[in-house]
């Protein structure tokens, strides 16, 4: 049994529906109470044996065909062929190929904004993992001066530093993180109660980037660029203050 | 009704959004029901209805749709066929009883034999087979399972918190009526 407290805690926070906050706390109570601890060992071994024990009813062949036969005509599967696609459907695809066609060279670009979304991807992960116990920073310093000089020489280039303090962004510290197949500089600054991650990269091309605003898995990401370098922030703060975070950093 | 058999193009036809879904279909009428033959009855009987509303089928999860209509087809079934056993079954205080106050000591160290844990599944309260299965068989969250159920998140957390337990002590107690020994590592 959990403990008294803890018990739809510790059911919430075994199928993943506890928001971050909450689900660092209960790793903390769990590190004190080795009663959650072991119904928590005890809950894993049970899902274990509910999913490789074949539980899963699958129905059986002969309510498919009775299904079939009780359908009216018009749906059943074997009706239904390729070969009956309707003319539209044609015309559709073969439109489909023609405007692929048309606009081959427009479609170049978006390469570098699915890259960006694979980067966005790794950038929530690595926020999340940031969150867990023990991994958020390296360089733990509200002081800019401590926090830059610690990147020298791990990094191939000098992301620059500073504290929002006076503006509501308290700087936390600093951490080397690994995106989009390079090291990065990643600056942990806070809002309340909020983390907020940034990640540095140099640029490959020197244009500056206005703000860009992105949404995954409910974190906020603002991409922009800057002095040669990209940016990306990440929080679960709102988006205005992300933003207005974000405008801050590129001053 | 001049709509009913419309099928809405944008969305696909009733083959290609409803008929994958009858694992799923079938899966939780089977053990909402218990009885395989009941079980195909009630998920033939939801699948004409399905047909008969498809026209006013939105879009959107169409597992979660199928579902809906398998879960009310179910229960309207069980209601109809309620016997003393199961005008209890309905009632879960009856069970919470038992397992709060039970003090079924030991531990579910190992892996438990299927055959088992499907009968100690199969003698749960309906609601409680229903949340486990939804949660654990189709792997469904909270909200989903709260929006199916009709029922705020909420019950649906606590719900499943005593399902599980009870679950565990069923089998613990199966376990050790069956003699065997080790549940404590």
């Amino acid at each position: 049994m959990a403990c008294e407290n803890s018990e739809r805690m510790l059911h919430a926070y075994f199928d993943g529906e506890l928001d971050l906050v909450r689900s660092l706390e209960f790793e903390e109570h769990l590190k004190t109470c080795p009663q959650c601890a072991s119904e928590l060992r005890e809950q894993q071994s049970l899902r274990d044996s509910l999913r490789a024990g074949n539980l899963y009813e699958r129905a059986p062949d002969g309510l498919r065909s009775r299904l079939r036969a009780a359908l009216p005509a018009e749906v059943r599967p074997q009706s239904i062929s390729t070969s009956r696609r309707p003319v539209i459907e044609w015309l559709a695809i073969a439109a489909a190929i023609l405007i692929v066609l048309f606009l081959g060279v427009k479609v170049i670009p978006d390469i570098g904004s699915q890259k960006q979304n694979l980067v966005a991807e790794e950038i929530v992960a690595s926020h999340i993992r940031s969150l867990q116990p023990g991994h958020l920073m390296d360089v733990e310093s509200t002081d800019q001066h401590t926090v830059k000089p610690w990147f020298d020489g791990k990094l191939d280039f000098a992301p620059s530093v500073v504290d929002l303090a006076p503006q509501g962004f308290p700087l936390a510290g600093g951490r080397l993180d690994y995106i989009g197949r390079r090291n990065v500089a990643a600056l942990i600054y806070q809002r309340q109660k909020h983390f907020i991650n940034v990640f540095i990269w140099p640029e490959e091309k020197n244009d500056a980037k206005a703000p860009e605003i992105q949404t995954i898995q409910g974190y906020n990401l603002v991409f922009w660029s800057h002095d040669g370098m990209n940016y990306c922030a990440v929080s679960d703060l709102n988006t205005t203050e992300l933003r207005q975070f974000a405008d801050l950093l590129s001053r | 009704m001049r709509d009913e058999n419309r099928v809405p193009v944008q969305i696909g036809s009733f083959e290609q959004v409803v008929l994958p879904h009858l694992d799923a279909a079938y899966n939780l009428a089977r053990w909402l029901v218990r009885k395989p033959q009941d079980a195909e009855d009630i998920v033939q009987e939801a699948y004409l209805r399905a047909f008969k509303f498809f026209g006013g089928y939105q879009g959107g999860d169409a597992r979660f749709w199928v579902l809906k209509i398998v879960r009310n087809t179910s229960y309207s079934f069980l209601e109809k066929n309620r016997t003393a056993n199961l005008a209890e079954e309905f009632d879960e205080t009856v069970h919470t009883a038992v397992s709060e106050q039970s003090g079924v000591e030991g531990a579910l160290a190992q892996s438990v034999d299927s055959q088992m844990l499907r009968k100690a599944l199969d003698e749960l309260p309906v609601n409680f087979r229903e949340v486990i299965v939804l949660r654990e068989l189709e792997g469904m969250s909270y909200k989903e399972i709260a929006e199916l159920m009709g029922k705020p998140i909420g019950t649906v957390m606590s719900g499943l918190a005593r399902a599980r337990t009870q679950l565990k002590e069923r089998l613990i107690r199966r376990r050790a009526e069956e003699g065997q020994h080790g549940l404590r590592k």
